[in-house]
This record gives C-alpha cells, structure tokens and sequence, in this order.
C-alpha cells in the first residue's frame, strides 16, 4: 500500500528487472490485504487508474525517461510488469478466494480433525525391539528361553555354585513343592535371561552371536523404581577370537547406533560369576550431553545423578567356567572365547522417555500409553 | 558399607584429593557411590562386589589405592603386644578343634588384669563416623580392627568361659545359645559352634554368646581370631536369619594368615586403653593350611583374552603392586608362576589373573574392535507371526499393555482349568500363582482405566502363560485383547450399520459384529481354508454374546462380552433386563460373583488367541488373483425369519447352491419389530454376481440364479417379503 513508483536512474538489466519485482511483489501484498468491497476499489484505482495509478506512472517515470539505447529493454520489461499487475488486479477477490466465500462452500478448517485411534506400541516392547534390531545389524541371531527355569541354568551352569553368596544379589522368586528333587532341577522364575546363554550353546556350535530379549522376575516389591517383573535383552559372541577389545567396540558401536553417534561409553570393573573380566558399562548421559547440568539456569541432571554418566548394562569376558558346562559342543575354553552382556530394557525406556514411575510401564493406563502413539 | 578417606591415608600418603581419590577407586572397580562430610570426617559410601571382601576395610582399600599411584603401602602391626617377661600366669590356654574342616585355623590371645571402659575418643569417633555404636573399649577394639584391615574377632570375658578350655564342636540337635543380641536360638548339628567345658558360647564366625560376653565387671579377656569354612557360615547365618558384619566376611573368604596379626591388634588397643598384661605367647592352632596354589600366567592368554598388546612389565608392575609374586618359568618373559596373596581367596586361575591385569590398567585405555561374522541372522519361529498380528492390533486402535504375570488362587480356578504353578516366595496372597491366562490381567487394566475416567479402552498384550503339564511347566504363548463397549461401539462406521431395530438388543448385537471384526482382522493374515465361529466358550464370557473362532476345525480364539457376573454390572442394571436378556443370569447370585469381585464400570469385551495355534497355521502368502474384466451385478433378497434361523444358515444354504459366479452373500439390513411378527426378523440380503469369462445376462442367467437363491432360503424357513424395495426380489 505504501508503494511509490520510483524514478529510476540506471537502466541496467538487473536494475530493471529488481524494480519490476518489486513492484509486482507490492501489487501481490496488496491484493491479499483485501477485506471488503470498499478496499478491493480502492485496491483497482490505485494500481490500474487512469489518472494516476502506477500502470500510468510506471510508463511516465520508467519508459518516458528513459535513454534511447534502453528504450527497447525498458519497453518489454515495463509490458511484462502491466501484464502481471492486470492479472492481479483481476485476480483480487475479498477475503481471498471469491468461489468459497459462501458459508455453505467453506469449512472451518481450524475445528480438530476426526482422529480414528492409532494403536500405541508399549515403550518397553519398543525399546526392546530398537535395542535387538541394532545387534541384529551386527549379525546377532534372536535367542529365547523358559521363564520357568530351573537352578542349573538360571544359576550353576553360570558359574553360581551353590550356598554362593553372589546368589543372595538375586532375590530369586522360588516355585513351591519342589524341596524332592535334586537342588540343579529345582524350578524358579528366572531372574535374568542369561540362562538362554546356557540353553543356546548346547543347541549350537560356535561362533555363535544372539541376543536374548525376555522376561525376568525378581521378589522385589513394586514401587516408582522396582518391579518384580520386568525385561532385560542380553547378548553372545562366542568365538575363537574374541577379545575385551571386541566387547567394548561392539557395545560402543550399539549404543551410538541406539542413542545417537555423539554418546561415549565408559567401562567399570565389576563382578558376575558368569563373566571374567567383568565390567559394568556407562555412556555418556544423553540427556544433558555429559555436562550434568540441563538448561539454560544449569539445573542439576537428575538422571545421571549430575555425573554425566548413566550406567546401562552389566558386560564381560565369559567366564572359562560357563564354556565348561558346554564343553562337549565344541566351547573348549581354551580354544574359544566370547563375551556377554546384559541390559534392562525398562530401565532404558525410563530413561529415554523421562519417564519417573516404573509402575506405569505395568498398570495399562491409557493416558500413558497413548503418549507413545 | 562407609569408609573414612582418613583412614585410608593412614595406610598410604596419598597426595590427591578426596574426590580424586573416589573416582580412581571407582575406575578400578572399588566402586564409591557417594561422598559425604568433609575434611577428615569425609566419608566414602562403598560398593564393593561380593568377591573382594579383602577390599571391605580401610587397609585392603589403601592397598588398592598404593596400587593405582603407584606409592608405597604402609606395614600394618601391632607394636605394643608383646606379652609382658614378668607374666606370672600360665599362658596355655587349651583349645581343641574337633572339626579340622570346618575350622583349619584358631588363634588367640590372652588378657590379664584390664579395666572395660569407654574408648578413646579417638577409636569411638571414627566407629560413629562408620555408623558403629562405641559400645566398650574391648568391643570396640574388634569392630575396629575389623573396619581397619577387615579381620573379624571375638572377645570372651575369660572367666565366664566354664572348664578353661574351648572346643570348636558341631552343636548338638536342640542345644540353645543366647547369642549377644539377646536371642536364645535353637542349634542344630549343622551348626558349628565355639563351645567351653559345658555349652556353646558362640555361633562360629556369625555371633558371639551373650553369657559370656563382655562386661563392665571382665577383668580377664580371651581373644578369638579363627578362620571358618565360608559354607558353613553362610548355611548357619541363613538358617538362624542373623546376618552380621562378621559372617558377611567370613562367608566371602577372609584372610587366612591374619588370624594372629588381627589377635594381637586387638590386644595392642585394649591394653592401651584399659592396661592390664598380655600374657604367654600367642595362641595358634593350625590344623590345615589354606593353600593358595600359585597359577600359572601366560602372556599369550593375556592378550588373547584382552586384546591389545599390553607390554610384560605394565603386567609385572600391576601384580606386584596388588602383593601377587611372579617367578619367570621357562624361556624369556612369555610364561610366570604367579603366587597369590593371602587375602584374594577369589583369585585361582589365570583368568583371574587376567582381569586384576585389565581391572588395574583401566578398562578404557584398551582400544575398541569389531570382531568379524559372517554368519546368518536367525529370527526366533514366531517372530512374523507375532510381528503381522502386533501391526494389526496397533492399526485397528489397541494400545499395546504389558501386565505382571501373577494371578490369585481365585482368578486361576476362574479362568483356567490348567494346573498351576505356584510361587514358594509370593510377593503377596494375592499374587501366588504363575498366571494361567491373561484375561484377569486385562480385565484389571480395563477396571483402572474405567475408574481414572477414561472411557474408551481399547488395549492387547501377548506374552506367556504358565502351566504344569506332566509335572513339567510349559509356557504357551498368548494375545489377549480388551476393550470397553464405549470404545467398541465407537468404531462403528455410520454406513456399517447392520440392525436398525430401535432396541437395546440391536446396540448389543451391533457392539459384537465390532469386536468380530476386529479378531477378524487379525486372523485374516493366517493361511486358513476356512474361518468359522461356535459358540463354545468358557463360563467367564457372556453365553449368549461371546464365540470361538475355529481355523480348519481348529479352535485358535475365544471373544466376546464378559460375563456380567465377572465384570459384577450393578444388580439394578441386571434386574432391568437391559444387560442381560437371553440368559436371564442373574436371577441367583453365582459362586463366581463371590470369588471375583471386580467393579468394572462398563460391560468390556475380551479376545484370547492363542499364538501357538496361529504358528502352526502360519501366515497366508499371497497370490495374485486376476482381476474380472466383467462388470459384478447385485441383487437384494427381502426376507423374514424365525429368530432361531442364523445368516449362518441362510449363508450355508447359498453356498449349497455351488454357483460359481456368487462371490458374495452378504446381509445389509436387520430389523426386528414394526409390522414384523413377534420372534421373527427381516433381513435384506444381498448377493453379487460376476463372472470372470463374460458379462452376465439379466433375462437367462441372473434370473435363474436369482430364484435358486430364493428356493436356498425358503428351505431354511425363510419368507420372501412382498414390496421389499426397488431392486429386491
Ligand atoms: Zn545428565
């Protein structure tokens, strides 16, 4: 509305062509500012008018005045310039689009959409199922196993003999009537899914890669951080030439692939019966970039308790011991070696998700499932 | 477990800081999980794994720490304990170990003429910095000495101890000690106990005996330090519940050779804070020795385990700086006899070795490979069936649920007939059992949700449930499906309706044909000749609104409504007759209602499938099938019915007829009442007809086929209706 026809100077193509884009951008801003029949004249008389409207004016200031040499130039740049401006001005309805200007014709586009319900994956079976594609990538076949165990293989065949204090840390939920038996056939929920190690090695020769995705049980009562049931996915490589070199790469590879290519992994020593070097592994926290402070005011990371590290999973070098169980299907300990690791996947959805109450994943509330639809 | 940092420094002039310090341990697997106070109170909270109880005190920690830096590691002795020349007393006192096993090593010191009495502040200040209650300086002297170097002892007020003599004896079936926590306990001959000429005096290596204990009137002190066998321990600690900073040791490996060194520390703080003389020499019965035989480490395990090239001398220092010995064997730096120190009982083989090796050099300076494969990657069997089923149930609205796998005694009797597996160690009565199905789990989420006020539920899980079979437990695999009528009724197409009679029974019926459509859904991805519906299902879903799908005479799914008496609807709404008209359940109040008292504020329905079933069936492949390039004709049939005739039957009929060029019968309108006679219906079916090979005749072969449809559904008790719209026959 506010453009004035400006007198030009230097008739130069581009001078030429940037006077006319403008003026052709003014006209457009100026016919969709149209509201009312009032303006859509005023809108006309303005830019076609025979008196002075800017059609006269440009063919006063651009092509009267202009030098000889740059008659011809000016010429067709001033005709493309009133063709598009009459295009425009013929164009130009009130409110925009005259043909749904008629309530009948026009919806209102900003009431909400009719959203049929999309179902929502659970945060755990997807984290899980993310988690065991990365190790599929890596060549890891998927492995599963009872939930019903029994002691060899949820504790002796990995290195737990028995009255082994390393069993009190497991907090095992026992199955009833089972004092006759033998103590190794005794039946238990497992309490992680490292007997499928066991249970696989003596169904295939090495090497062998898998990853175990699976349900464990533990008698801890529920509350905002404990679950008597909850998943883990554990991991195998077992061949002849498998070394803690191989252990770390392979999970620093899979935890960029999963949390993105910026975290780093640190290891710790640890201790598991099963495993020898045993090392838990942390990666640098996702959530505040390894600084410990969130924000713009620094607020202090609560998930990685400010140390810009979160432990993920419990890792090692399989221990001798374990290969001795399955010694007969070719896991000579001396021949082959291998390492294992294992994650819980709850507590990995948690933290990606920011999720505070680990009861929420087991409850089937709706209101919270279907923020991860 | 808290240690003070002071304290480790004690034992090494560490020149880091507090916090340095922390993270360096941590780094070498001697983890601190916390930090508190400051200046000499700091105090480091631990976490230190269930194999190095030699790292579970302030000295076995500075050990690590001279380890990591590299510094010197200060002698720990007691220089005051030298028993006095002039001791007049006999110094012997007897001690018989009748269980060599059990007991390989018992030493003890003898104290004449002190006073009991509070600690020095000093000793007490650093016991309240640990959260240990100064009791009296002897006591304290053993918690000390236990928190300084990790040795548990005991002390006796010596003349309490009947007959002069200890013996270390299995106790006898039935025979009591009140142990120092006031406890009369009652020990069986698993127990081994310290006993005197008459009775136990002590639960070996768990807790002391409370009658000869010290007191403010012992002027004599025996001091036991012994070494147990760690089963026995931990069976006697388990069996009686008493679990003490003691037995956690001892149960873990203690150090075998500083049974007389931990004695004569004792004795060095006692005399020093209560006087009194030492008297004779120590006392020490060895009756086995622990060997720690010495393993053989060879540098090629090393790096064939670790990766890298880790240089033999970084190897050599490590060990020698955690006390291990190394003697070359053979020819060059390839081979060692590595001998083990007293105190890492958890260090027997070379692979043990190994990891003190990497523990110490850091984890994060070995470098990170990839090791090749180049075998195949294997889905597990029913990964695509659960996958193409897991897609459905998500794009048809459910919302994926996962639920604990526990049920009562009640739900298990109610919903299963199978044998259950029952939980030793439940986490309450109410949770018992492995579930036997998943329905009561999701007839719990729809029950939460109803009461948080949502009201269109509509939820899946599949997983396992969990049954004896011969004895043994099986775990057969399961989808459950759950939703509320609200949400059922709610995904009805306005164009879909079916039964436009304007009574509740229409609502109901159009509510299941939803639900049908939905486990329709999921079973249309399976290679089946034939899907058909009964009505055999279990007493939990409604009889007259639930069905079974049957794949080739299969049974592979169960749905419907909840029984009403399960899902307990309000009495008033079953005496209305609007929930429950067919069955006239309700009439008496079932044993189900008592058992299961549910408040769901919805009638719900629910689906099993049964995934083991749909494996063996597997998924359908699909195959081309050409397309007609004739146009299809439809024509509608107008009929009225008994109320006992099913569009089963009508269908049955139809296809009876064997016309190939049928490919759909379908019904699209249902309506009761009107001018319609009582328990009967009129229905308007419609067939459509096409051939592949050429456009259909109006005037011969529709006409034709047309009246054998007619005649199909007079025969099973149909009656055509005159005037039934414009291109109905
Ligand atoms: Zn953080």
């Amino acid at each position: 509305m506010s453009y004035t026809v400006p007198k030009l100077t230097n008739y130069s193509a581009a001078a030429l062509e940037n006077a006319a884009a403008k003026c052709i951008r003014a006209c457009a801003d100026d016919a969709a500012a149209v509201r009312n029949e009032a303006e859509l004249k005023a809108f006309r008389d303005r830019w076609i008018g025979r008196k002075n409207g800017v059609l006269t004016q440009i063919n006063d200031l651009w092509l009267k005045g202009a030098p000889k040499d740059a008659k011809r130039e000016a010429g067709i740049r001033v005709n493309e310039v009133k063709a598009r401006i009459q295009e425009l001005v013929e164009g130009a309805r009130v409110g925009g689009d005259e043909s749904v200007s008629a309530p009948a014709e026009r919806v209102d586009i900003s009431l909400p959409g009719v959203r049929r319900p999309i179902g929502a994956e659970h945060p755990v079976i997807k984290t899980t199922n993310e988690m065991v594609r990365v190790f599929q990538k890596l060549g890891y076949s998927v492995a599963d196993g009872p939930v019903v165990e029994t002691d060899y293989y949820n504790f002796e065949a990995l290195n737990f003999p028995p009255n082994h204090p390393a069993r009190d840390t497991q907090d095992t939920l026992f199955i009833a009537g089972q004092q006759a038996k033998p103590q190794r056939e005794r039946l238990l929920l497992r309490t992680h899914t490292s007997p499928v190690q066991i249970r696989t090695m003596e169904k295939m020769r090495p090497p062998i890669r898998i990853v175990i995705p699976g349900t464990v049980h533990r008698n801890d009562p529920p509350d905002a951080s404990h679950s008597p049931m909850f998943h883990q996915i554990e991991g195998l490589a077992v061949d002849t030439n498998i070394t803690f070199g191989d252990l770390k790469g392979t999970l620093d590879h899979a935890m960029k692939e999963f949390f993105g290519s910026s975290v780093k992994t640190s290891f710790r020593p640890s201790f598991f019966p099963f495993t020898e070097p045993s090392a838990e592994m942390f990666v640098s926290c996702f959530i505040c970039g390894g600084s410990g402070k969130r924000g713009t005011d620094n607020a202090p990371c609560r998930p990685c308790k400010q140390t810009g590290w979160i432990e993920i999973l419990g890792c090692g070098m399989v221990d001798p011991n374990v290969f001795e169980f399955v010694k007969d299907n070719g896991y000579d300990p001396r021949k082959v070696s291998g390492f294992a690791f294992g994650m819980g996947a709850d507590r990995i959805a948690l933290l990606k998700y920011g999720v505070d109450d680990l009861q929420l994943f087991f409850n089937g509330d709706v209101r919270f499932l279907q923020q991860f639809a | 477990m808290k240690l003070s940092a002071q304290w480790i420094r004690d034992f090494v002039d560490l020149t880091v800081d507090n916090r340095r310090l922390a993270e360096d341990l941590t780094g070498v697997g001697i983890a601190v999980e916390g930090i508190s106070g400051s200046g000499a109170d700091t105090v480091f909270e631990m976490e230190i794994g269930t194999n190095r109880p030699d790292a579970m005190n302030h000295y076995g920690v500075a050990r690590e720490a001279a380890a990591i830096y590299d510094l010197p590691l200060k002698h720990l002795s007691a220089v005051s304990s030298q028993p006095s020349a002039k001791s007049s007393h006999n110094a012997a006192f007897p001690i018989t170990v009748e269980e060599p096993q059990l007991c390989p090593r018992f030493s003890a010191r003898v104290i004449r003429g002190t006073k009991v009495k509070p600690s020095s502040e000093k000793i007490a200040h650093r016991l309240r910095l640990l959260d240990q209650r100064p009791i009296s300086n002897a006591v304290d002297a053993t918690n000390y000495v236990l928190w300084e170097m990790g040795k548990p002892t005991h002390v006796f007020d010596m003349d309490l101890l009947e007959g002069g003599k200890l013996i270390i004896r299995k106790a006898k079936n039935g025979e009591k000690l009140k142990t120092l926590d006031g406890v009369e306990r009652t020990l069986t001959s698993d127990d081994l106990v310290v006993a005197d000429a008459k009775r136990a005096v002590g639960l070996a290596g768990v807790m002391g005996g409370f009658d000869t204990m010290i007191t403010g009137k012992t002027r004599n002190i025996l001091i036991e330090s012994a070494w147990w066998d760690p089963v026995t321990v931990r069976k006697t600690s388990r069996r009686h519940g008493i679990h003490t900073d003691a037995s956690h040791r001892f149960e873990r490996g203690a150090d075998f050779e500083s049974t007389v060194l931990s004695c004569d520390l004792v004795a060095a703080l006692i005399l020093e804070s209560g006087g009194g003389e030492l008297v004779g020499d120590v006392i020490d019965v060895v009756s086995r020795q622990i060997d720690l035989a010495p393993v053989v480490l060879r540098v090629s395990e090393v790096h064939r385990i670790l990766g890298g090239s880790l240089e033999t001398g970084e190897i050599f220092r490590i060990l020698k700086k955690l006390g291990f010995t190394l003697i070359p064997e053979g020819q060059g730096d390839a081979q060692f006899r590595v001998q083990i120190p007293s105190w890492r009982l958890d260090v027997e083989r070379e692979i043990d070795v190994i990891e003190e090796i990497a523990r110490l050099h850091g984890y994060d300076k070995f470098g990170n490979t990839l090791p090749a494969f180049s075998g195949a990657v294997v889905e597990l069997p029913h990964a695509a069936v659960d996958a193409t089923l897991r897609t459905r149930a998500l794009a048809l609205g459910y919302n994926e649920a996962v639920s604990l796998t526990f049920i009562s005694h009640a739900d298990a009797e109610l919903f299963s007939s199978a044998s259950v597996l029952e939980l030793e160690n439940p986490l309450s009565g109410e949770a018992r059992l492995m579930r036997t199905s998943m329905v009561p789990g999701m007839l719990e989420m729809l029950e939460r949700n109803l009461n948080n006020g949502t009201q269109n539920v509509r939820l899946f899980e599949m997983g396992r449930i969990y049954e004896q079979l011969g004895g043994n437990p099986v775990e057969p695999r399961r989808m459950c499906l759950g939703a509320t009528l609200a949400a059922v009724k709610g995904s009805l197409p306005v164009g879909e309706v079916l039964d436009v009679s304007k009574d509740e029974h229409a609502a109901t019926a159009e509510a299941f044909r939803c639900f049908k459509g939905d486990v329709e859904n999921l079973l249309a991805g399976f290679a089946y000749r034939e899907l058909r519906f009964d009505r055999e299902t279990t007493e939990y879903f409604h009889p007259g609104r639930s069905a079974r799908a049957l794949i080739d005479d299969r049974p592979v799914a169960w749905f419907g409504q909840i029984h009403p008496e399960v899902a307990k609807v309000t009495w008033e709404e079953i005496k209305a007759g609007a929930i429950l008209r067919e069955t006239g359940a309700g009439a008496v109040a079932s044993p189900l209602r008592k058992q299961v008292l549910r408040g769901l504020r919805q009638e719900v329905f629910v689906a099993e499938i049964d995934l083991d079933r749909l494996h063996s069936v597997g998924l359908r492949q699909v195959r081309f099938r050409p397309l007609s390039a004739y146009p299809a004709v439809e024509r509608d049939f107008s009929f009225v019915f008994p109320d006992k005739v099913e569009f089963e039957a009508m269908g049955r009929a139809v296809a009876e007829l064997d016309i190939r060029e049928i490919v759909e019968f379908k019904p699209v309108e249902i309506f009761r009442g009107g001018s319609i006679e009582p328990g009967h219906y009129s229905i308007l079916l419609r067939a459509k007809l096409q051939s592949p090979e050429e456009t259909l005749r109006d005037d011969v072969q529709i006409v034709d086929w047309c009246e054998k449809i007619i005649g199909a559904l007079k025969r099973v008790k149909g009656v055509q209706r005159v005037g039934g719209g414009a291109s109905a026959y």
